[in-house]
């Protein structure tokens, strides 16, 4: 009883408080960037309903010793492969890709709980390791596990999501340790595959590097999207447009302006000042989960912080570089703001994650 | 570099750190050195991105504020009507009907629909790609109008397809367009309206239209373009990405253009067409007291609504290619011999000049000899003893060749100039000609030669290198039968009556001459089969070979090698209200165009007397009868 009630004083309030706060600013966007819209105009409290389960998602999380949960990896493992198997039977085809199955009444994206799943299992496999450093076995093992999943996200097609899984393993072995001669090895294979993998893209996803690069090459085409987040972001200004007033945002020359782009949305409509706050926010919760990395009882707690840590900074470099313009058009959500219920539920089960290991630390 | 403290937990099952929850526990620093380099690496992320929209939002927000303007509000072209034209009594002549125009937004234009757009409307591929094209300098936001006048399957085909997913860029507008008179009337004094050229935009007189305006090309409709055009106007939308309009922002109506009343009589107008019906030529009507142009026709004509909007290439094939160049405006742009029809300027030049009075007398005996050379009478047999009267009734050559011989040239062409030949008589037409009037001046200037005192004979009858335009003629006549003022001549009603020249002539010596030209019609002359009862018509004849047919030069017709017959007269004698000319290519004979004069004049009495008819008929006692009918035009059929 009383280390119930300590657990539940003891979760990392100002984490879960800068995440709500993001997340209304996200339902806020949602509503202006659909509300006159036939086929969106119920995403914003839809919206609201999976950050409700993700609060249920993250108290539930933390119930659970996390060390439990990592006795279970590999049977989580096994599910998730099983799972994303389960997407080339029975998913739901959605502009050109399987990414959904159904449960129940809805479509839960299996690629974005994956993610979970992963951070997990860097985790552990990483504070199993004895040695100071990694050897090259650890690296193709740990890299064998990782890469099937990325494999079977990548073939639905889904690069962005796939791409996400790197990030977690990238960070683990940076922070286990790594003898330059692996670390120069890792870099001579990628720039190798690199030009290889070329020719396993899709059409549309050279189409998209290709536009990255030079977007005015087809602004009718697939350069579109990102000329017209360009000048929604650019049109904000200063203070921004103000709600529901964006035009590249309300007359939808804006692509997706609830899921992807939102932060382009947001940036015509609020501005550059908005713009850092909100940034400034994404960065105080990412401050937030390193520090309970820092405080970790263990290794593995460490890991998995650092694990989510580098999801979100992956996903915010990623997304928000996009609608600037920075980056390729990959096609991954923001955490906590884009419109959607896996990534929702799947960004609160790694914050229930991170508390998770900041309940555990006085535990003796 | 390596961070990691060495592992104090050994001895322990590392493969199930549950069991031992403690064995990793004072072990959370060793890589404390890597995380605060994932949070360096964490703020230079983010101050990447900051900088990015730094970059975007306050650096230069104008520039993509104008992006999303362009983005989204669209322009609608409300094109202005163009004046109406009426002739002098009210009348339209030229008016506008309805129609649809549909026009591609070049803000939604996709490069690849273009091929199925030119399908649907049936319009030419090529075309269309080069007008296209020729628009790409142009701001985005003027778009391009593809095609006037739709069908109702042109309609339908836009209607199905103008959605946001087939063609978002086709438009339809409502526009105005011009309707002209059936079968050519008034053709080449109305003209017509046309898309402006590229040539046309780099010259002074287009430079301040746009690709794509309608603007007048040729007649009234190039002369008064800038009154009739009117101002565009424009409806500009908010439109979302599939070209939806979301509302209206703001509209500028358009604003017609004026409507301009002509001096033509659409009464004498029909009667001249009708007298010109199946021959070339052209027929002037002028009121000598003020210059103004009641009615003006040349043949062949065109049906200007071809031109109406992008003539299709066929017609402007056709047209062109016509040997008798139907776009020529020959009232005012053939440039002709006057024949016999220069007499009665002979006879002002001999009298005013004092080389002739009533008692001069030519021997014609069908011909004279001067200067070594034999020049005929038109009358093989001979006039005979012939004085001005006569002269001028019968058109005998011999008597002029010796009127001709005692003023010389220079003479002749000051009296000819004064009458306003040589020059352009400066009426409201675009691309008037001047015609020629010979002297020694002009010969030394264009041949670098010396005048002849042979080449004068020719000039006393009307050939030789004397040219004259209808109009001209017209004008000449009428100034003199108003005993020297020549007005110049107008179509705009107002105007205000303009004194060309003035002479100071002899009114006796003008009697004479009227007196003469009133026999050609009234005393048995050259034009007595075209008597009006009851009106003092005078007139002069007049057949003039083709030497000097210039535009006609080459042409292998076997028609155009007969001599062109002329007619100018006036009535009546005294105080003339009309002066009228005709022109009747390859007519053989002067009195073949006698008839054309006569049916205008006549009609313009006619007329006069239905109208005084009714002016007498509403005041309270009736003096005269009701006036005739209006008498029956008929062509002259010419044997």
């Amino acid at each position: 009883m009383a280390q119930q009630y300590r657990s539940f004083r003891d979760l990392d309030w100002a984490l879960i408080i800068i995440a709500l706060i993001i997340c209304c600013l996200g339902v806020l966007q949602i509503y202006s960037a659909t509300h006159e819209t036939a086929a969106w105009n119920d995403a914003w409290w839809k919206q609201i309903i999976w950050v409700g389960a993700g609060l249920i998602l993250l108290y539930a999380t933390t119930k659970l010793d996390y060390h439990t949960l990592l006795g279970q990896v590999p049977i989580m493992y096994v599910l998730a492969v099983l799972a994303l198997l389960a997407t080339f039977a029975v998913g739901k085809m959605v502009f050109g890709s399987r990414r959904w199955i159904p449960v129940g009444p809805i479509h839960l994206q299996v690629s974005e709980f994956v993610k979970v799943v992963i951070v997990l299992l860097v985790a552990r496999y990483l504070a199993e390791t004895k040695a100071e450093q990694l050897d090259g076995r650890d690296l193709l093992r740990l890299g064998g596990l990782v890469v099937v999943p990325m494999l079977l996200v990548m073939a639905q097609p889904d690069l962005g999501t796939s791409l996400t899984y790197v990030p977690v393993l990238a960070v683990g072995i940076f922070l286990a340790g790594l003898r330059w001669k692996y670390l120069a090895i890792i870099l001579t294979v990628v720039v190798l595959a690199v030009p290889l993998s070329w020719n396993f893209l899709k059409d549309y996803q050279k189409q998209r590097l290709i536009t990255f690069v030079d977007p005015e090459k087809d602004p009718r085409g697939s350069g579109y999207q990102v000329i017209q987040s360009k000048i929604a972001v650019g049109q904000g200004g200063m203070w921004g447009r103000g709600v529901t007033k964006g035009t590249q945002t309300q007359l939808r020359f804006l692509p997706v302006p609830h899921t992807d782009f939102i932060f382009s949305a947001f940036a015509e409509e609020h501005g550059f000042v908005g713009v850092v706050v909100v940034l400034g926010l994404y960065f105080l919760l990412l401050m937030q989960i390193v520090q309970n990395g820092t405080m970790a009882p263990d290794r593995a707690g460490m890991y998995i912080c650092m694990g989510v840590a580098a999801l979100t900074l992956f996903h915010l470099l990623v997304n928000v570089g996009m609608v600037v313009g920075r980056m390729p058009v990959t096609g991954i959500p923001l955490p906590l703001m884009s419109s959607g219920g896996s990534n929702t539920l799947s960004m609160f089960l790694m914050l229930g994650l991170v508390n998770n290991v900041r309940l555990r630390r006085f535990v003796n | 570099m390596n961070l990691i403290e060495p592992e104090r937990n050994t001895g322990q099952d590392p493969r199930n750190p549950l069991q031992n929850p403690r064995m990793l526990r004072d072990d959370t620093k060793f890589a404390s050195g890597k995380v605060a380099f994932f949070q360096y690496f964490s703020v230079a992320v983010f101050v990447l991105l900051v900088a990015s929209f730094w970059d975007l939002q306050v650096r230069n927000p104008e520039l993509y504020s104008e992006a999303a303007l362009r983005n989204s509000v669209k322009a609608i072209p409300l094109l202005a009507p163009r004046g109406k034209i009426l002739d002098r009594d009210g009348r339209v002549i030229v008016d506008n009907h309805p129609s649809y125009s549909v026009l591609i937004n070049r803000q939604l234009y996709k490069p690849e629909h273009l091929h199925d757009i030119a399908e649907g409307l049936n319009l030419d591929y090529d075309d269309l790609a080069a007008k296209v094209r020729r628009f790409s300098t142009e701001p985005k936001y003027r778009p391009i109008i593809i095609k006037l006048e739709l069908t109702p399957a042109d309609l339908a085909f836009v209607n199905a397809h103008r959605d946001g997913t087939t063609f978002p860029e086709l438009e339809l507008i409502h526009v105005d367009r011009r309707l002209y008179p059936q079968g050519g009337l008034a053709a080449h004094v109305i003209g017509y309206v046309g898309e402006v050229s590229v040539g046309e935009l780099d010259s002074p007189e287009f430079a301040k239209y746009n690709q794509g305006d309608i603007v007048g090309k040729a007649g009234i409709e190039r002369q008064y373009n800038d009154v009739l055009i009117g101002v565009d106007g424009q409806r500009q939308e908010i439109v979302d990405n599939l070209g939806r309009s979301r509302s209206v922002i703001g509209i500028k109506e358009a604003i017609p253009g004026k409507t301009i009343q002509l001096t033509l009589d659409l009464d004498l107008q029909v009667v001249a067409e009708l007298a010109m019906e199946g021959k070339r030529g052209a027929v002037v009507a002028l009121d000598p007291r003020t210059g103004e142009v009641l009615a003006m026709v040349s043949r062949p004509a065109y049906d200007p609504n071809l031109f109406a909007g992008r003539i299709r290439s066929a017609d402007w094939k056709e047209i062109t290619g016509n040997p008798f160049h139907p776009l020529l405006n020959r009232a005012i742009q053939a440039q002709l011999a006057p024949g016999s029809t220069f007499k009665p300027i002979m006879a002002l030049a001999g009298l005013e000049a004092g080389v002739i009075n009533d008692g001069f007398h030519a021997s014609c005996g069908g011909g004279a000899s001067f200067y070594g050379r034999f020049f005929k009478c038109h009358l093989s047999r001979g006039h005979g003893s012939v004085e001005l009267h006569k002269g001028i009734a019968q058109s005998c050559d011999v008597y002029f060749y010796n009127v001709g011989n005692r003023l010389g040239i220079d003479r002749i062409a000051q009296y000819a100039e004064m009458a306003g030949l040589g020059h352009k008589t400066g009426i409201d037409l675009p691309q008037e000609a001047e015609g020629t009037m010979p002297s020694s001046k002009w010969k030394i200037r264009n041949f670098r030669q010396k005048w002849y005192a042979g080449e004068t004979i020719s000039v006393s009858i009307g050939q030789g290198a004397t040219t004259v335009t209808p109009l001209q003629l017209a004008a000449a006549t009428g100034g003199i039968a108003m005993g020297g003022i020549w007005m110049k001549p107008h179509l705009l009603k107002d105007t205000q009556p303009e004194i060309t020249r003035k002479g100071d002539l002899n009114p006796e010596n003008i009697a004479r001459i009227v007196s003469g030209m009133c026999a050609v019609v009234n005393e048995g002359g050259t034009g007595a089969r075209s008597r009006i009862p009851g009106v003092e018509f005078c007139g002069k004849t007049g057949t003039a070979q083709l030497a000097s047919n210039d535009f006609l030069k080459g042409s292998k017709q076997g028609q155009a090698m007969k001599d062109n017959g002329w007619f100018v007269g006036f009535a009546p004698r005294i105080n003339p209200e009309i002066a009228v000319v005709a022109l009747f290519e390859s007519g053989e004979h002067g009195t073949h165009a006698a008839p054309i004069v006569r049916d205008v004049v006549k009609a313009y009495f006619d007329k006069k007397a239905r109208l005084q008819g009714i002016q007498a008929a509403k005041s309270p006692p009736p003096p005269e009868p009701p006036p005739d009918p209006k008498r029956k035009v008929e062509p002259e059929i010419i044997e």
